[in-house]
């Protein structure tokens, strides 16, 4: 059952090791010559206003909200396709399905026709 | 050689785990804890691997690490950064604390010494998401399409959040 995740594992060490190894080459050698230009957020962007910790639009809350349910809908669909595979219960799980979904296309349709999707 | 491997990787876990949750509980800077605790939920997650738990693995990965520490984030960016500066650390939130974690304890000690573990541990796991699919379009189907319900309740609750006030 374990080596089954070896993929997963050398996927995460791959992306951990990759970034590690990119920061620490450039690390040791690069070469450092700081100026005041160099160590602005933007070298040759707009000059920064205050610090980047402000207080963020609500929305943005609203919209982690959303995804969250989604998010969860997505976990039910993928054990429903997981257990699709026995071929003696498919018209019925696909039955399921679709009333599961409907059932939350009434919601979706509700937070759209509110307004909640929108961009204020 | 399996169990050395297992050992491994457990023990891994279980320092990445506690450090990560330490930090969260100590850090002062409170996005810096929210990362901490990125590290601790994944780390659960791999808990949930070793046990053969996979489909617990892959909610945890993209419900807790994916879709709440988001939130978390979220809920943290929107407050005045005046918050973090303030000295919230007093001896009555550390009394609070220690005893909303020892109830939290207590409870889990009661049910890991009331309830029988069926599987022992150093079995070959089979995976379990199939099975676990079956059981909730058949045994379990009305909890499945109730918890679509529950989403739905959920929908229409933030969308009520955001209701405009005029109308």
């Amino acid at each position: 059952m374990l080596q089954a995740y070896f993929p997963v594992f050398l996927l995460l060490l791959f992306g951990v090791g990759f970034a590690v190894f990119t920061m620490l080459l450039s690390h040791f050698i690069g070469k450092k010559k700081p100026t005041p230009v160099k160590l602005s957020p933007y070298e040759c962007g707009i000059k920064p206003i205050g610090t980047a910790r402000i207080q963020f639009f609500v929305k943005f809350y609203l919209i982690a909200l959303l995804f969250l349910l989604f998010d969860m809908e997505t976990i039910f669909i993928l054990i429903w396709a997981v257990a699709f595979h026995d071929k003696s219960i498919q018209v019925f799980a696909l039955i399921e399905m679709v009333v599961f979904i409907t059932i939350l296309l009434v919601g979706y349709a509700y937070v759209w026709r509110k307004g909640a999707l929108k961009w204020r | 050689m399996g169990n050395v491997v297992f050992a491994i990787i457990f023990y891994a876990l279980v320092v990445m785990v506690l450090v990560s949750a330490v930090a969260a509980a100590f850090l002062r800077n409170i996005v810096m804890a929210a990362f901490a605790l990125f590290f601790t939920l994944l780390g659960m997650a791999g808990f949930y691997v070793l046990l053969g738990a996979d489909f617990l693995a892959i909610t945890q990965v993209v419900v807790y690490v994916g879709g709440i520490l988001i939130l978390l984030l979220f809920g943290v960016l929107l407050t005045h950064r005046s918050i973090e500066t303030l000295e919230l650390e007093t001896r009555g939130t550390y009394v609070l604390g220690i005893f909303g974690g020892l109830l939290v304890y207590g409870v889990l000690h009661y049910f890991l010494f009331s309830v029988s573990w069926p599987t022992p541990l150093m079995k070959p796991l089979e995976p379990t998401t199939a099975a676990i699919g079956q059981l909730l379009l058949s045994k379990y189907l009305l909890p499945f399409e109730v918890s679509s319900v529950t989403l739905l309740i959920a929908l229409i609750g933030a969308a009520y959040l955001v209701r405009r006030r005029d109308t």
